[in-house]
């Protein structure tokens, strides 16, 4: 498995709408990742506020001593972000991979409703793929 | 403006040629109106046999002008008038022009003699649509049973059309299946054409 612990997307109030964690290091209840998912959602747009740079889109990596987070905000205020092994690489493609999975199989879909929960089996299926090891290697060229 | 003089300006749309240019659309623009399609038909029933049967209506409006539409420009005003010829019209011209390749499979039914089947490894509707659990065995496939029935309607087939999703083995997503039961008149008919 890849060096990702967990992926989240969280809607543009900061509700999680879809948390999946990849092998048992890092692993969370519902009630952690909830924390987590509205937490970053807020120091996020601390973080535009205070930046002393001006148009600061917000974080896009967290490095800490024992994961990375990486994340990436689509125009609409869809955030996506993954915990990763610290030094993990290509994980702003994989990011940027997830959006357009998203775009194609969640927002496409008749039955999803805007802004709730993400439950779409073909999301998921093709998520499962992009995240296997070789495959982040590959979309990492 | 490019090619302003070399292309020919007909004042009348009914002047225009028929021939096929490029005729491929945006496969995300269409898979938003379908959503879209599908999400107002949701809003306007309370039941999901009655969900499927709008979105055949609307299918079956589409089969009928694609029928005469390519009556007229691939087989010069003829039409097929046999069983098996106007089944492979959908299944290869039909499909082409719709879905830009030949449908997977064309079968007859092993149990009746009046059922046929269509079947496609991932239907172009189906692309991006993932069945919620509660909804059962509802297929947005039913938009294109309605052109096949609104195709075989047009030409003096009528027959009851359904789509269905089949699992497969070794498969993690079902296949569907587009099930044609043909009136028992145009058996008849069949028959005594010999």
């Amino acid at each position: 498995m890849a060096a990702i612990y967990s992926l989240y997307i969280i809607n543009k109030s900061g509700g999680l709408i879809y948390y999946k964690d990849y092998g048992s290091a890092g692993r969370m209840d519902t009630n952690d990742s909830l924390r987590v998912a509205s937490l970053w959602h807020s120091m996020h747009a601390i973080s535009q506020q205070l930046s002393p740079v001006s148009g600061c889109l917000g974080i896009e990596l967290l490095q800490a001593d024992t994961f990375d987070l990486h994340c990436f905000q689509s125009l609409t205020g869809t955030k996506f972000f993954v915990v990763c092994e610290p030094g993990a690489q290509h994980m702003e493609n994989l990011l940027k991979f997830v959006y357009e999975l998203y775009t194609d199989y969640v927002l496409k879909n008749p039955f999803y409703e805007m802004e709730m929960p993400i439950r779409c089996e073909l999301f998921d299926i093709n998520l499962t793929q992009a995240v296997q090891k070789d495959r982040v290697a590959f979309l990492g060229r | 403006m490019i090619g302003v003089g070399k292309m020919k300006q007909y004042g009348n749309v009914l002047d225009k040629p028929l021939n096929k240019g490029k005729q491929e659309v945006s496969l995300s623009a269409f898979a938003f109106l379908f959503s879209e399609l599908v999400q107002y038909n949701q809003t306007q029933v309370d039941n999901i046999g009655e969900l499927e049967r709008r979105l055949e209506d609307a299918g079956y409006a589409v089969g009928a002008r694609v029928l005469e539409l390519l009556c007229h420009r691939d087989k010069g005003n003829r039409r097929e008038t046999r069983l098996l010829g106007i089944l492979s019209f959908v299944h290869s011209t039909v499909w082409k022009v719709l879905f830009g390749k030949v449908a997977d499979s064309l079968e007859k039914g092993t149990e009746h003699e009046d059922e046929y089947m269509i079947s496609e490894k991932e239907l172009l509707v189906n692309k991006f649509i993932s069945i919620p659990k509660d909804m059962g065995t509802f297929n947005c496939g039913a938009f294109v049973a309605g052109i096949v029935r609104g195709v075989l309607d047009g030409a003096g087939f009528p027959a009851v059309v359904t789509a269905h999703f089949v699992p497969m083995e070794g498969q993690q997503r079902p296949r569907t299946t587009i099930l044609i039961k043909f009136a028992e008149e145009v058996l008849r008919r069949e028959a005594r054409l010999g």
